[in-house]
């Protein structure tokens, strides 16, 4: 950099109003993307959740302001959408249960494997979505080894995993658990040892330095985790689909359908409408309880 | 902190104790005893084991073998938390999520103690730092973390206090003041410190005992003027302040003075100053205890004083004193540091001079001229 500077030392004259046209040409690129990608698609399925039918001729919708469409969309599918934020949380939890104890191995213990677990655990993505859910179908399939451990053991309550909520938590749980276990390893690897050899000095055991000061300052990698297999969980349909039965239906499945099998685009407007509403607003609620904002 | 002065202070001692990384020994059978609120400095070039040694009395590292006792409590086996002695780190570590308040209190708190808001209170207020208490560390400056450190350790009223390296990351001028600022604190409480550190003039200024480490072991150990003054290996004479080295063989003795034949010169040294057991003796004297003079002034050195002469190849003015760099017939370079008192024309680049030291200032060490080639290859390379 040096070099390039004149040798007088004297910076190159320019005027700060040019500095920040600059500035907006690079976001030129970034924000056409987001305009046609997201503003217009945004605008549009908000138009559609507000259309009215057409009598008689089914799948046809006119531009109108039928803001019922919202009530009568919550009333029939409030119980998938409670069900969707249940099976999220229940998975999320699952995760981040599953997910520190490994992040946390990883992080501190594993020496020279580290690289190698981390590559382990993004591994699975390099196959299909799809894929990867249709195995577990195999995996949890009733004449399959575990639905029969668990059943010697008579510990479900259905005598199968297969087509029940227990299977689509665990695809949930499996299925976003990289997600989780990604930003709690970035938090926790960023833990300075020498803070833990603090503690220790200051009468902390291995556990209260846990408590005190590795889990603390691994909080912005919880929150981000959370966030991360929460919302998409949320919103997931292909787990319902293939490993539950029909009382398993998330509000992701009753938008496909709706969409898809009734075309009844204003429904399935609504209800993704107030699905981002809904997460947005938890999301917010959420992040100001953990109050990591001033987190290093 | 009034409550410090009842409380009972006791020796540390170290028994044998060694620390092996693979074959290396990084700490090799060091016996030492520290007096209970004493200033202790360990000082010695990077990698000669003071801080691994630190660690260990910490309890963050495990002795291969030896112990670590304090007053009559063996605490080899304790773990960190569980042992009397708390650390001021290099790098202070200090808890970025806790406030300064939080941070001091941290130590308290794990071990339920009482008034935690009053002894926290007048513990900032013993390093000066009361207004900061609701700030977070990042939002200090060095100084400040430092004495935050300090306060953190030292809330915890440990039996010794550990510092690594603990002004190593100041600036020189705030270095000096918490020097002093230490050494008030350590008078002020009472309690062991044990300090490591490189930098010898710190330890010298803020210790009362220094003990030099070199390859896992103490050199040499003692009140800072008695070891500058009567050094006892090359390595102490060379890395505790400067030193001429002579090496030279023993030709005779009469009375309390050795006569010392080094490239056909001839000194004398003191037997109650040489600690050379064998005739192989390498006779030193510091820089600022040679006088140097025109050739002409020969007549005026006072009998007995050690003779050299040489010509003059540098001379560098420092304001306090000017140092000279004369060349013997040999060609070893002599280094002379000379108080600016004297009024009227120093010598310059080129004079022949001769220079003369009293045997009272002469010191004599074991080893030949092989060991102050090595002694000088380690100490470019460690330091």
């Amino acid at each position: 950099m040096v070099a390039l500077l004149p040798s007088t030392g004297v910076k190159p004259q320019v005027s700060p109003q040019k500095r920040s046209r600059t500035g907006y040409f690079l976001l030129l690129p970034g924000m056409t993307w987001l305009a046609i990608f997201f503003a217009i698609p945004f605008v549009t399925l908000f138009l559609t959740s507000l259309q009215a039918p057409v009598a008689g001729k089914s799948g046809q919708y006119v531009p109108a302001f039928q803001v019922s469409n919202y009530p009568d969309a919550l009333i029939e599918y409030w119980p998938q959408f409670l069900k969707s934020f249940i099976y999220a949380g229940i998975a999320t939890a699952l995760a981040l249960l599953i997910a520190y104890p490994l992040a946390y191995f990883i992080a501190f213990k594993a020496g020279r494997w580290r690289a190698l677990m981390l590559v382990l655990v993004i591994a699975p993505s390099f196959a299909s979505f799809l894929l990867r859910t249709y195995a577990w179908k195999t995996i949890l399939a009733d004449e399959g080894f575990i639905t029969s451990f668990f059943n010697a053991l008579h510990l479900l309550p259905d005598d199968r995993i297969l087509n029940t909520s227990i299977a689509v938590i665990a695809g949930l749980t499996y299925n976003f658990l990289p997600f989780m276990i990604l930003p709690l390893y970035a938090a926790l690897e960023k833990v300075d040892p020498r803070l833990i050899e603090a503690s220790n000095d200051l009468y902390a055991s291995a556990f209260t330095t846990f408590r005190k000061v590795t889990w603390p300052l691994s909080l912005p990698g919880v929150v981000a985790g959370t966030l991360l297999t929460f919302i998409p969980a949320t919103g997931d349909y292909i787990n319902a689909e293939l490993l539950g039965s029909t009382q398993d239906r998330m509000i992701g499945n009753v938008i496909q359908t709706n969409f898809i099998e009734f075309r009844d685009y204003p429904t399935a407007s609504a209800l993704s409408f107030v699905l981002m509403a809904v997460i947005l607003v938890l999301v917010f609620t959420y992040i100001r309880r953990a109050g990591t904002e001033d987190l290093v | 902190m009034s409550e410090s002065s009842g409380r009972n202070i006791e020796d540390l001692h170290l028994k044998s104790l060694t620390k092996k990384f693979g074959e290396v020994a990084a700490v090799d059978d060091l016996t030492l005893t520290i007096p209970a609120g004493s200033f202790f400095a360990l000082l010695g070039a990077s990698g000669c084991g003071k801080t691994t040694t630190l660690r260990m009395v910490a309890g963050l590292e495990d002795p291969t073998s030896g112990n670590i006792v304090i007053g009559d409590k063996d605490i080899t086996h304790l773990r960190a938390f569980q042992r009397p002695v708390n650390t001021v780190f290099q790098s202070y570590a200090l808890f970025p999520h806790l406030d300064i308040f939080e941070n001091v209190a941290f130590g308290l708190r794990r071990r339920k103690v009482k008034d935690v808001d009053q002894k926290v209170n007048a513990m900032l207020e013993l390093v000066e730092l009361g207004p900061m208490a609701r700030r977070k560390p990042s939002q200090l400056s060095g100084g400040q973390q430092q004495r935050v450190a300090v306060a953190r350790a030292l809330i915890n009223e440990p039996d010794v206090l550990l510092l690594d390296e603990p002004l190593g990351a100041l600036d020189l001028k705030l270095r000096r003041q918490m020097q002093i600022e230490l050494k008030r604190i350590q008078v002020e409480v009472g309690t062991t410190f044990v300090h490591v550190t490189h930098d010898q003039e710190e330890a010298m200024t803020m210790a009362d005992t220094v003990a030099v480490m070199n390859a896992g072991r103490i050199e040499q150990m003692g009140h800072p003027a008695d070891i500058y003054e009567l050094p006892q290996t090359v390595f102490v004479a060379n890395f505790l302040g400067q030193s001429n080295l002579f090496a030279g063989s023993r030709t005779g003795q009469s009375g309390e003075v050795i006569m010392v034949d080094s490239h056909g010169m001839k000194f004398s040294v003191l037997s109650s100053r040489n600690s050379a057991r064998s005739d192989e003796i390498i006779v030193g004297i510091r820089p600022e205890k040679i006088v140097v003079r025109d050739l002409v002034d020969r007549d005026n050195v006072p009998s007995g004083h050690n003779i050299l002469e040489g010509r003059v190849t540098d001379v560098s003015y420092t304001g306090v004193s000017t140092q000279y760099v004369v060349e013997t017939s040999w060609g070893q370079d002599v280094t002379v540091f000379e108080q600016n008192v004297i009024v009227g024309d120093r010598c310059e680049v080129g004079d022949q001079v001769i220079l003369h030291w009293s045997p009272e200032h002469t010191f004599g060490l074991a080893g030949g001229e092989t060991l102050l080639h090595k002694t000088a290859q380690v100490l470019a390379a460690g330091v």
